[in-house]
């Protein structure tokens, strides 16, 4: 076993190396430029981007002439909200998120605020998901767009997108869904979902960075995207820039893959996430944040109450995790997703995120298991904040100075 | 980001964690920061008769960065006067961490984790509080 050990596997994954040797011809040999139309070396590459094409629509049941590749699940937030809000203008301009969304959702929203959009951030339950009564409360003949997450970044939980995207239409509205965490992890299917518009990346599941995709639906209802991006018209002129198109083939690849080995994989990932959570959960005052039934097989959420994020990371020195703690990021605020749970700030303070993967061996769990006892049992040694509770203290009770 | 060797040494070794007796006369303690802001320093002194720190221990809830300040903050204390512990500036902290701008609010709330015990040991022994400079995080 090799240390240290990844399972931050909701920031990024490996490449599989399947994936890659699929892309390495295409960096040399098959160099072209696919939009080339008058020589072989375009043709060449035409054909990876074609094939791509269909292994990706094979994934998330819908046809190739419904895929638009992007640089990134960033890029297909971007064009997909920002292009029906432009699109739909006519219709109205109110759109319906939720607070736990992704930045790239979030951050799109504000900015269509700006340019005179009208939108709703829903609420979430205590264990993640969003209260459909709210939903359809929220709804008004100028909705244009619900855009809902499948599957949340931090705390894993999967939304009800079948019965979100029931009500948008019922309502009028599109339903646009970030699926960035869930495609190629539990079956994603735009049809059977009711899916209109839908982002992800190939670097959540063992693709390369820089690659993504926007589905855009063309039947039932045929859906339009006004392009964010000028230029030579390419992807049906949603999205104009020369394709990537290593990174096209290999998100190909990397979306045959899961399709082929995902009920395996999760079935997998998700024991070994189970034994991880219930072994740590055994320590006093650990607590799994979100929904345990609804959410995805490889991600785990615990807050280990008395202990701060960033220190405990820095004691778990061998584990490559993520925290919610707020010294993680650049704001000094915890996490959002976390708050937005109605957990208080110092258990959002105190979360660690394991993301488990195609790659994580139960040897690797183990050690994880017994690495992060240990080093929350350090820093509770360490803590004034155990100490107190140990004796009894009511800490809600303290003054504290606040800075 | 990278820590600095020297946190990382603080916090791998952390120097006087420990708590000293509350109750007792000659033990002047501080908690500071907050659980919602994800750092709390408690930092304790032991005072003798002629005003020399002759102990000090701590316990703090934070990042690397706070366990590390609150950690060089005891032993810098030990054998210093009263006088002179009131002169560690936290810009002192920074310094011998390399702490980089985003973690100097760790040693703010180290060098107000001392004022604020020194403070509890002089009204402890019927001396009047010191005016502490009023938060600059």
């Amino acid at each position: 076993m090799e240390l240290p050990i990844y399972l931050d596997n909701n920031a990024t994954t490996p490449l599989d190396p399947r994936v890659l040797e699929a892309m390495l011809p295409y960096f040399t040999s098959k160099f072209g430029n696919a939009a080339s139309r008058n020589h072989a070396f375009g043709w060449v590459a035409e054909e990876g981007v074609d094939y791509a094409r269909e292994q990706v629509a094979k994934l998330i049941g819908c046809t190739e002439k419904e895929i638009i590749f992007t640089s990134g699940a960033t890029e297909a937030d971007n064009l997909g909200i920002k292009g029906v809000f432009e699109m739909y203008s006519e219709k109205g301009n109110h759109i319906i998120t939720a607070t736990t969304e992704h930045k790239a959702v979030l951050d799109t929203c504000k900015h269509l605020e700006k340019l005179g959009a009208k939108v709703t951030y829903l609420k979430v339950k205590e264990d993640g998901l969003i209260d459909l009564a709210e939903l359809e409360a929220a709804m008004t003949p100028q909705t244009i767009l619900v855009t809902i997450m499948y599957g949340n970044n931090e705390i894993g939980v999967v939304q009800p997108v079948k019965e979100i995207a029931a009500i948008a239409h019922k309502h009028g509205a599109l339903f646009f869904t970030d699926a960035t965490q869930a495609v190629g992890k539990i079956p994603v299917d735009v049809n059977a979902d009711g899916i209109d518009l839908m982002a992800f990346s190939a670097h959540k599941m063992y693709g390369p960075k820089g690659v993504g995709v926007l589905y855009v639906r063309r039947k039932n209802p045929r859906v339009k995207v006004t392009a964010q991006m000028d230029g030579g018209g390419h992807e049906r002129g949603m999205r104009s820039g020369t394709l990537n198109v290593p990174g096209i083939v290999g998100l190909g690849k990397a979306c045959e893959l899961c399709r082929l080995e995902m009920d395996e994989e999760a079935k997998r990932l998700s024991a070994l996430r189970d034994k991880l959570e219930a072994s740590l959960t055994t320590m006093e005052e650990s607590y799994v944040n979100g929904n345990t039934q609804h959410r995805l097989p490889h991600v785990a959420n615990i807050s280990f109450k008395y202990v701060e994020g960033e220190g405990l990371m820095m004691a778990m020195k061998d584990l490559a995790v993520s925290s919610g703690s707020a010294c993680t990021s650049a704001s000094l605020e915890p996490s959002y997703v976390l708050k937005s749970l109605g957990l208080s700030d110092d258990l959002a303070h105190s979360s660690i995120r394991f993301g488990l993967g195609r790659f994580t061996t139960e040897e690797e769990v183990d050690y994880a298991i017994e690495n992060t006892k240990k080093a929350v049992n350090h820093l509770r040694d360490l803590s004034p904040l155990w100490e107190m509770f140990k004796e009894g203290i009511d800490l809600s009770k303290i003054e504290w100075a606040e800075h | 980001m990278a820590y600095s060797e020297k946190v990382m040494e603080h916090y791998t070794n952390p120097r006087n964690v420990g708590t000293l007796n509350k109750d007792s006369k000659s033990v002047g303690t501080g908690l500071v920061g907050a659980p919602e802001c994800g750092d709390v320093m408690r930092l304790q002194i032991e005072v003798d008769a002629n005003n020399v720190i002759t102990d000090a221990k701590f316990k703090t809830f934070g990042c690397g960065s706070a366990i590390a300040s609150s950690s060089l903050a005891t032993e810098w204390l030990k054998g210093k006067t009263i006088d002179e512990a009131l002169t560690i500036d936290n810009m002192d902290i920074v310094e011998e961490l390399a702490l980089p701008p985003v973690k100097i609010h760790c040693s703010v709330l180290a060098e107000d984790a001392i004022k604020s015990a020194i403070n509890d040991y002089r009204v402890k022994n019927g001396l009047e509080a010191f005016e502490l400079a009023k938060s600059h995080h």
